[in-house]
């Protein structure tokens, strides 16, 4: 079982970001997701979040507890949900909107400039799928093929090509990331 | 006795009351069961499928009438009878609605639901008994209730200023807004027949005695009296300005017939306005076949 | 009863990504429904929203009423007008459709309103979970009657457990409640819809006899009386009064006990029909977990670390909860040590439970007063407690 939670600030998708994963995981990739959100005006402040629990079998508890990724895409969101992380967890942020503090326990962290992607691409709003792609090279949960058929319904017809460019984009770039990462280890 | 001498057998409208449950609850002297008479007649007059006319009450004097009709007639809750006839309406366009009721059901409990049936335009037509207090109860001080009338709540006299109905329905966008009193039956009867025969929300205002409740406690006399009162202070005044028909205690009562335009109702409105958007896609809902204006 | 396969129109066929709140609105669709009339309410307005956009290519209609007595007064005219109809809302909506709930039992209606249920008591958690209107769904109109609520613990079960619903309203001519929750309407998962000739309804119970000889509340052998519509011809009369069979009103003691008899009859004693339960590992368990709609999953949470700690937990989870499984209870409480009944209440059903063990086992309440789900280690040391 994975916890999977995904922040930033209203305006950026981060609710889209869980439907899309959960999406991919529950009807292409064969696996149980559950995906909660914070309603309310406690969710209309400038830190938003979706989360989202894997698992191969049925999820029971259907909120996140100790997750074990986080996405954070504004600084407050970072604030808010960093200290909850799991201490062997993965920290994926985006570089220019978040500054992290030292690294606590085993955390591993990747960053991507999604929004600066996002930007050659034509639009920011683009900076969510970017992440996505990014997402998807680093962790494995969800396989690249599941993470696309998953996108028509959530993203407007019109941009879904785009969508998937952004995807490619952050996904291309998070491999990259794991080579280099490999070659100095090696 | 000689055959003339004998009552008639059959009441003339007894076809379509149900004479298993008469004699009706209403008080000698009650204005109540004169419009019912209008209604009846009215609806012998126009030419729609009586199994297709449906009455709705709520609750009150005037709620008992959907049980004394030979008509589909619900007697349901105080105050819901217009959002129930929306029901109705709106899941069989065929039917033909009327809601029957008294003042305080329709104004007073259920005076949200009658602003919003009239803003949408609702295809139905309300005839609203007007007896200036809440009789079923034991004449309690009312929405329409004139300012110094006394009320069993209101005992030092009614000091609330009261709604003028036709004046409340115009605001709301009623299409149709008739007011007669219990002595214009020949006009409550057109009235009806009218309204039932245009397209839209029609609400027609019938100001009626309440003899054992209101007259008494205000000594205003017995039914007689009350419809000397009519006769002497009704002013007919076809398409008044529906600002200047307040009425005040035993007053001038401004009748006629106010307004008559037309406006698509909601289904008309639901139906164009999606099949605009939507195009094909859209299923065309409850269309009917319809010969009224 | 007469089975008829769904119309293909209304069923979105295929797997799908939903929250609890949009597969209510499917459910309905695929049920058949074609009038929605409602209210915004936090958290259930998905599904009214769902149901406006769906509702223009599928054929029928959605109106947003003035408030929810108008809801639920006009769901109850469009049924007698031969609709299939339901509406949603959560507590304080929930609470003023209260009086008509009455009406529509009174006047024998199938309606089925869902309950997407939120923190009470008044405005309280618009935004978060609570299983606190379960009694309300019970008695909340004034007088004496029966209903029939079911409790979904995910959106698959929304979907099913909507067309259930109808069914069942349908069966009985009584108003039927799905009792969900904010947590499911507001949580994604795989929906699965299945084609529509796989999706089995049950049609109204429709008059076909003489004209002349048809009495809107004159019970059939299975305590159900036939119904017609309005429109047909029969002229009848119908009313929130007490009445006798023809649906007049009279008013003394004698009819109203035939009356209010018949109301409560017609759902207890066909409780059987009715009354769907999952049981899981009940033959040798020492302590039975009981619960309903987002808690049974919690609840199993708790009942694996049970058993791993070598504790007998069997489960079971309440699919229908009115009519309450009294014969059930009663039989179980014979041979278990405990019930555990953890809920998002101070104390609602568990208090049937109490009732049906009648002093011959222990009943222990997990409470919780809203806003979230239990934390299972609380289901899980209340079991603890239970073995000792």
């Amino acid at each position: 079982m994975t916890e999977i939670r995904f922040s930033g600030f209203g305006g950026q998708g981060i609710i889209r970001c869980g439907l899309i994963a959960g999406k991919a995981l529950a009807l292409f990739d064969n696996k149980h997701s559950t995906m909660t959100q914070s309603f309310g005006p406690e969710a209309r402040g400038s830190a938003c979040s979706s989360q989202l629990v894997v698992s191969d079998d049925r999820v029971l508890y259907p909120y996140i507890t100790i997750p074990e990724i986080l996405i954070s895409m504004s600084q407050e969101a970072y604030d808010k949900y960093e200290t909850e992380l799991r201490n062997d967890g993965i920290l994926i942020i985006d570089k220019d909107l978040v500054k992290p503090k030292p690294l606590r326990g085993k955390i591993k962290m990747y960053a991507i400039p999604s929004t600066r992607f996002a930007e050659e691409l034509g639009n920011r709003i683009f900076a969510n799928l970017v992440m996505m792609g990014f997402f998807t090279a680093i962790t494995k949960i969800v396989s690249p093929e599941a993470m696309k058929k998953a996108l028509p319904g959530l993203v407007p017809d019109r941009f879904l090509d785009l969508n998937i460019k952004a995807f490619d984009m952050g996904y291309d770039y998070g491999e990259k990331i794991l080579k280099e990462k490999k070659q100095r280890k090696t | 006795m000689k055959k003339e001498d004998q009552l008639e057998e059959k009441n003339p409208i007894e076809d379509l009351l149900r004479m298993d449950r008469i004699p009706h609850i209403w008080c000698p002297g009650c204005g109540i069961g004169t419009v019912v008479t209008s209604f009846i007649e009215a609806l012998k007059k126009s030419k729609l499928d009586l199994d297709k006319v449906v009455v709705v009450s709520g609750i009150g004097c005037t709620g008992r009438v959907a049980g004394y009709v030979k008509l589909d007639s619900f007697h349901t809750t105080h105050g819901r009878a217009v959002p129930f006839a929306t029901g109705l309406k709106l899941a069989n366009p065929e039917l033909n609605v009327v809601v029957f009721s008294g003042d305080g059901d329709i104004a007073g409990i259920g005076g949200n639901h009658f602003i919003h049936a009239a803003r949408r335009n609702m295809d139905i037509t309300i005839i609203c008994v007007n007896n200036f207090n809440y009789a079923m109860t034991g004449g309690q001080v009312a929405a329409t209730t004139p300012l110094g009338a006394n009320a069993s709540t209101a005992p030092y006299g009614n000091f609330e200023f009261p709604f003028s109905l036709p004046y409340l329905a115009d605001a709301a966008g009623a299409t149709y807004i008739a007011r007669w009193t219990a002595l214009h039956l020949r006009r409550v009867t057109k009235s009806i027949q009218e309204a039932l025969s245009r397209r839209g929300f029609s609400f027609i205002e019938v100001i009626t005695p309440c003899v054992t409740l209101y007259a008494r406690r205000n000594r205003l006399g017995d039914g007689l009296n009350l419809l000397k009162y009519y006769y002497d202070n009704s002013e007919i005044h076809h398409g008044a300005d529906t600002r200047t028909l307040d009425i005040s205690y035993q007053g001038k009562l401004v009748v006629g017939k106010f307004v008559d335009k037309e406006k698509p109702t909601f289904l008309d409105a639901m139906n164009e306005h999606l099949g605009k958007v939507l195009g094909d896609k859209y299923v065309l809902y409850g269309r009917i076949n319809d010969d009224r204006d | 009863m007469k089975k008829v396969k769904a119309d293909p129109k209304g069923v979105l066929t295929g797997s799908h990504y939903l929250d609890g709140d949009h597969s209510l609105a499917e459910g309905g669709l695929a049920a058949g429904c074609r009038f929605f009339a409602g209210y915004p309410i936090t958290p259930s307005t998905e599904t009214a929203e769902r149901f406006s956009e769906r509702i223009p290519t599928v054929g029928g209609v959605f109106i947003q009423m003035e408030d929810e007595l108008g809801s639920i007064a006009a769901l109850i005219g469009a049924s007698w007008a031969g609709k299939k109809v339901m509406t949603v809302t959560s507590g304080p909506g929930f609470s003023l459709m209260m009086e008509n709930i009455g009406l529509a039992c009174m006047m024998e209606t199938p309606i089925v309103i869902a309950n997407v249920q939120r923190g009470g008591p008044s405005t309280g958690l618009p935004t978060l979970t609570g299983q606190q209107d379960m009694m309300q769904a019970r008695w909340g109109s004034h007088g004496d009657y029966e209903i029939i609520a079911l409790s979904p613990d995910s959106p698959q079960e929304c979907f099913d457990l909507t067309i259930e619903a109808f069914n069942l309203a349908e069966m009985f001519r009584v108003p039927t409640f799905v009792m969900t929750d904010e947590c499911i309407g507001h949580m994604h998962e795989k929906v699965v819809i299945p084609p529509a000739e796989e999706i089995e309804l049950v049609e109204r119970k429709w008059y076909t006899g003489p004209k002349e000889k048809y009495l809107p509340y004159k019970p059939d052998k299975d305590l159900v009386p036939f119904m017609i519509k309005a429109g047909d011809g029969y002229r009848f009369h119908t009313t929130g009064l007490t009445r006798d069979e023809r649906g007049y009103p009279v008013i003394n003691a004698e009819c109203q006990d035939v009356c209010v008899r018949h109301l409560v009859d017609k759902i207890n004693k066909n409780a059987d029909k009715i009354i769907k339960l999952k049981e899981e590992e009940i033959d040798n368990a020492e302590i039975i977990v009981i619960s309903y709609g987002i808690t049974s999953r919690v609840a199993i949470k708790a009942v694996q670390k049970a058993r791993k700690a070598g504790i007998k937990v069997g489960t079971l989870r309440l699919i229908t909860v009115w009519p309450f499984p009294e014969k059930r209870i009663k039989e179980l409480a014979k041979k278990i040590k405990a019930f555990v009944f953890p809920e998002i209440n101070c104390g609602q059903v568990v208090l049937e439970v109490e009732r049906c063990s009648w002093g011959q086992t222990q009943v222990i309440h997990v409470p919780h007063c809203g806003g979230w789900v239990h934390n299972p280690d609380d289901i899980f040391n209340a079991i603890k407690e239970a073995a000792k």
